[in-house]
C-alpha cells in the first residue's frame, strides 16, 4: 500500500510539475491575446489584438499553409509507414531499416532540411544531373526551395516524421502477436498486405497513434524546417508568429499572442480532422472485412510499398553525403556534379564560430537526457512495484501519461512565448539551467515513449528468482533490471539528448539569443546563403547525435558480445 | 502445530475480483513433496506467488504461510529464502554461467577464492564442470535447467516452490531431472510444494496430492 501511495505521490508531483510550464505559457500568450501586457504598458481587455492579427496581409494564406503541412506530412507518413511495416515484416528489409534507423533519426530536421535543399534546389545535385544530360550550362528558373504551396517543406518534414514512426512502429510490433495474427490472415487466403493491414495494422496503430498525433501537431506548426524550405509570402503561421514577436515594434506582440492563440486553434483542427481520417480508415478497413475481398494476387505490390520508406532514407542519406561535400567544396559551378577542388576554408571559420556553441548544446543535451533518463525510471519503477504490469499495458500511472505528451501536442509556438513571460517574471533569466528545464518539456515525452515499452516488457520473473535467492530491491535493480534493460535504457538516452540537440524554437525563445547552439547557428544560416558554411555547421549540428546513437549501440554489443540471448532481445 | 519444522500452508484462500481461485491448507514436512494438481488457469501459479511473497496486488489473500514456525506472510520474498524454479530456466541472459552462480550464492560464504570454488564444486556435483565461463545461451535445455536448479541450490533455501519446473524439458531429461530435485529435497530436508498438470510428476514426487479447480 505504501508502494501505491509513494507512486500516486511521485505521479501527482510530476504531473502538477510537468503542465505547469505549458499551462504557465498558455496564460502567458493569452492575457496579451486580449489586450493585457503590463510590462510595455498594455492594460484592460480589448480585442485589438485579434483585430490587428485579422488585417495581416495573406493571413488566410499562412493559416492553410500550416493545415495542410499538418494533415499532408502526417498521412503520407502513417501510409509510407504502413505499407513499409506491411510489406517488410518478417523480411531482411524490415532489418535493414531498423538498422538504418539509427543514423536518420540522429540527423536533426534542420540538418536534414538544408540537405534536401541542396539536393532539389534548381541548382541542386538532381538539376546537375538533369543538365549534364541535356546540356544546360545554367539552372532553371524555378521557384522549388520556398514554393508558395510549401511542397518542399512538407517533403522535409515527411523524410524525417517517417522514420521517426517507423522506430515506434517497430517498437510496438513485439507486444502484439503479430507472426501469428499474420500467419492466420493468410492461411485465410488473404494476401501478404492485405493479410498485414486487416489483420495486424489497427493494433499496430493503436500503440503509435499518439506519437503520429505528435507528428500532426508539430507539422502543424513547425519553424525550423519551414525556415528553411518553406514560402515566405506568406510564410506559415508558426513562422509569422515568432516574426512578429520578434519585431522591433513591441505593439506587434499583443498581435502575435493572439496569433499564438490562433496556431492553438488551427493544431487543435488538424488533430479533430486526423481523428476523423482515423474513422474514415476503420470504416473502410471494416468494409473490405466484410466483404471478405482476400486482393491475393499481388504481384509486385509488396516490393513496391517498400519504395517510399526506401525513398525517404536514401534522400536523408544522400542530404548528407551533399552537406559533407558542401562544407569542403571549394569553388562548385553549376552543372558540375563534383566540386573540382576542396577548400578547408569553410570548416575552419564554422568551428571557431560554433566553439561555444557546441559546449552549449552538448551540454543541454546530456543534462536534459540524464534528468529525463533519471525522471522516467522512478516513475516507471514506482510504478511496477505499485502495480505489476503485463506486456502491453500502461507502463506509467494515469496521471503521467495524461501530461508526459502534452508539449508535443500543444504547438510550441502557442506557449514557448508566455512561458519565457512567467519565467521572466519570477526572475529567471535565461541561463542553462532555464535551457536544460526548457528542453525536459520535449525530451521527457520522448525518453518516456522509448523507454516504457521495454521496461515493461522485461520477464518479471527474473526479478522474482532474484529475490527468491535473497538479493535486495537495490541488486535486483542495479545488477538485474538496468543490466537487462541497458540497450533500450542507452537507446533512450541518445533518444533524449538527440532530441534536445534538434531544439529550435525553445532554444531561441527561451534562450532569449543569448544561449546559441548549433541548431540555432544552423537554422540562422538559412537567410545567408553561403552553402559551405550550411554544410559544415548542419554537420556539426548532425554529429553529436550521431555519436550517441553510435556509442548506444556499440556499447551493449561490446559488453555483451559473449552474451547470445542479449543480442537478440 | 505451527512450530512445527516444514512448511505450513494455513487455511489459504486467494481471490481474484471476488471469485475464489483455490483454497489451501495442508503441511508439509521436511524432505516431502506437496504436489498440487489442477488445469491450467486455475491459479496454481498463484498460490507459489503467495508462498513465495510475489502475489500481484490484485489478488486478495487470507490464510498465512510458516516455514518451520515462523510466520513469513507479510516477510519480504529477499528474506524468505524459498528457492523458485520456473518451467523456463531463465539463466540472467547479461550474466555467465559462473556468474549465474555467484548471484545465488549465499552471502555466508565469503571471499573471492571461497566463493569461486563453492560455485565450481556445485557445477561439478551437477555434472557440468567446464562451463563456468559459458554463456547460458549456448547450453542445451537440459543443461541450462541444471544450472537453474545449481543456482538455487547455492543460495541455501529452505523450502522449493516448483512451477512446472520439467514441463519444457524432453522426456529422458524430465526423468533425470525429477529425480535430481526430490533426490535433493529429500537429501537436504527441506519441504517442497510442486504445481504441475502432470500425473507422472505427481507419481515421482511421492508426496502427498491435492487437486485444485477441478470442479469448475
Amino acid at each position: 500500500m505504501t508502494q501505491r501511495a509513494f507512486s500516486r505521490g511521485v505521479g501527482l508531483a510530476f504531473a502538477l510539475l510537468f503542465s505547469a510550464p505549458v499551462a504557465a505559457g498558455l496564460v502567458g500568450v493569452a492575457l496579451p491575446a486580449f489586450g493585457h501586457l503590463p510590462v510595455l504598458g498594455y492594460e484592460g481587455w480589448s480585442v485589438e489584438p485579434f483585430r490587428r492579427l485579422a488585417a495581416m496581409p495573406g493571413l488566410a494564406a499562412s493559416v492553410a499553409l500550416s493545415l495542410a503541412a499538418g494533415l499532408a506530412t502526417t498521412l503520407l507518413s502513417v501510409l509510407a509507414v504502413a505499407a513499409f511495416v506491411a510489406g517488410a515484416f518478417d523480411t531482411r528489409a524490415m532489418r535493414a531499416g531498423g538498422r538504418a534507423l539509427g543514423p536518420l533519426l540522429a540527423v536533426p530536421h534542420a540538418a536534414a532540411a538544408f540537405g534536401l535543399a541542396f539536393l532539389i534546389a534548381p541548382s541542386g545535385l538532381i538539376f546537375r544531373l538533369l543538365a549534364v544530360i541535356l546540356g544546360w550550362d545554367r539552372p532553371p528558373d524555378l521557384l522549388i526551395v520556398g514554393d508558395p504551396l510549401g511542397l518542399a517543406m512538407m517533403a522535409g518534414l515527411i523524410v524525417k516524421e517517417m522514420p521517426f514512426l517507423l522506430l515506434v512502429a517497430l517498437a510496438a510490433l513485439p507486444q502484439l502477436d503479430a507472426r501469428r495474427q499474420l500467419h492466420l490472415a493468410r492461411s485465410l487466403g488473404y494476401g501478404r498486405l492485405s493479410a498485414f493491414m486487416l489483420g495486424v495494422w489497427p493494433s499496430l496503430y493503436r500503440q503509435i497513434r499518439l506519437p503520429v498525433l505528435a507528428v500532426a501537431a508539430y507539422a502543424s506548426s513547425v519553424v525550423d524546417v519551414a525556415l528553411i524550405l518553406g514560402p515566405s509570402t506568406p510564410a506559415p503561421l508558426a513562422v509569422r508568429i515568432l516574426e512578429w514577436m520578434n519585431d522591433a515594434d513591441l505593439s506587434l506582440r499583443l498581435a502575435a499572442s493572439a496569433g499564438a492563440l490562433l496556431q492553438l486553434g488551427v493544431t487543435l483542427i488538424v488533430l479533430l480532422a486526423w481523428l476523423g481520417i482515423e474513422r474514415l480508415g476503420r470504416v473502410l478497413s471494416r468494409a473490405f472485412v466484410a466483404r471478405g475481398r482476400r486482393m491475393a494476387g499481388e504481384g509486385a505490390l509488396p516490393a513496391l510499398s517498400l519504395l517510399p520508406m526506401m525513398l525517404a532514407a536514401a534522400t536523408v542519406l544522400l542530404s548528407l553525403v551533399l552537406l559533407a561535400l558542401w562544407s569542403f567544396a571549394g569553388f562548385w559551378r553549376f552543372p558540375d556534379l563534383l566540386p573540382p577542388n576542396f577548400s578547408l576554408t569553410a570548416w575552419e571559420r564554422t568551428l571557431r564560430a560554433a566553439r561555444g556553441p557546441l559546449w552549449t548544446t552538448a551540454e543541454a543535451g546530456l543534462l536534459a537526457a540524464a534528468i529525463a533518463l533519471i525522471v522516467v525510471v522512478v516513475l516507471l519503477e514506482a510504478h511496477r512495484r505499485a502495480y505489476p504490469v503485463r506486456p502491453g499495458d500502461s507502463a506509467l500511472p494515469t496521471t503521467v501519461s495524461a501530461v508526459v505528451y502534452l508539449p508535443l501536442l500543444v504547438p510550441q509556438i502557442a506557449f514557448l512565448f508566455g512561458l519565457r513571460v512567467a519565467a521572466l517574471s519570477f526572475g529567471l533569466s535565461p541561463s542553462l539551467g532555464t535551457l536544460v528545464a526548457a528542453h525536459l518539456l520535449f525530451v521527457l515525452p520522448y525518453v518516456a515513449l522509448s523507454l516504457s515499452g521495454p521496461w515493461a516488457a522485461l520477464d518479471p520473473r527474473y526479478e522474482r528468482i532474484g529475490a527468491s535467492l535473497g538479493r535486495g530491491r537495490a541488486a535486483l535493480f542495479f545488477r538485474l533490471r538496468l543490466p537487462l534493460l541497458l540497450a533500450p535504457v542507452l537507446a533512450a538516452f541518445a533518444i533524449g539528448f538527440s532530441v534536445s540537440v534538434g531544439q529550435y524554437l525553445p532554444t531561441v525563445i527561451i534562450g532569449a539569443g543569448r544561449l546559441p547552439t548549433v541548431t540555432t547557428e544552423a537554422v540562422a544560416l538559412a537567410s545567408g546563403g553561403d552553402r559551405r558554411l550550411v554544410g559544415a555547421m548542419a554537420l556539426l549540428q548532425t554529429v553529436l547525435p550521431l555519436i550517441a546513437f553510435g556509442l548506444a549501440t556499440a556499447l551493449p554489443v561490446l559488453l555483451y558480445r559473449n552474451r547470445r540471448a542479449m543480442r537478440s532481445s | 502445530m505451527t512450530s512445527s519444522p516444514g512448511l505450513m500452508l494455513s487455511r489459504i484462500a486467494l481471490r481474484l475480483n471476488g471469485r475464489m481461485l483455490l483454497a489451501v491448507d495442508h503441511a508439509v514436512a521436511p524432505g516431502t513433496v506437496l504436489t498440487v494438481m489442477g488445469p491450467s488457469g486455475v491459479g496454481k501459479s498463484s498460490l507459489l506467488a503467495f508462498l513465495g511473497g510475489f502475489l500481484a496486488p490484485a489478488f486478495e489473500a487470507e490464510g498465512c504461510v510458516f516455514l518451520n514456525g515462523e510466520d513469513m506472510t507479510t516477510v519480504p520474498a529477499e528474506r524468505r529464502r524459498m528457492g523458485l524454479l520456473f518451467q523456463d530456466a531463465l539463466l540472467f541472459p547479461h550474466l555467465s554461467v559462473g556468474e549465474n552462480l555467484l548471484f545465488g550464492l549465499a552471502e555466508d560464504v565469503s571471499g573471492r577464492q571461497a566463493r569461486r570454488r563453492a560455485a565450481l564444486a556445485m557445477l561439478e556435483r551437477m555434472g557440468l564442470s567446464g562451463l563456468y565461463h559459458r554463456d547460458p545461451a549456448t547450453l542445451s535445455g537440459g543443461q541450462q535447467a541444471r544450472v537453474a536448479l545449481a543456482r538455487t541450490l547455492l543460495s541455501e533455501p529452505r523450502a522449493l516452490l516448483l512451477d512446472e519446473p520439467f514441463s519444457r524439458l524432453d522426456q529422458e531429461r524430465r526423468a533425470d531431472m525429477r529425480h535430481l530435485v526430490f533426490g535433493l529435497a529429500r537429501e537436504r530436508t527441506i519441504p517442497a510444494v510442486l504445481v504441475t498438470h502432470d500425473p507422472e510428476d505427481a507419481a515421482a514426487a511421492g508426496g502427498p496430492i491435492i487437486e485444485i479447480g477441478t470442479d469448475a
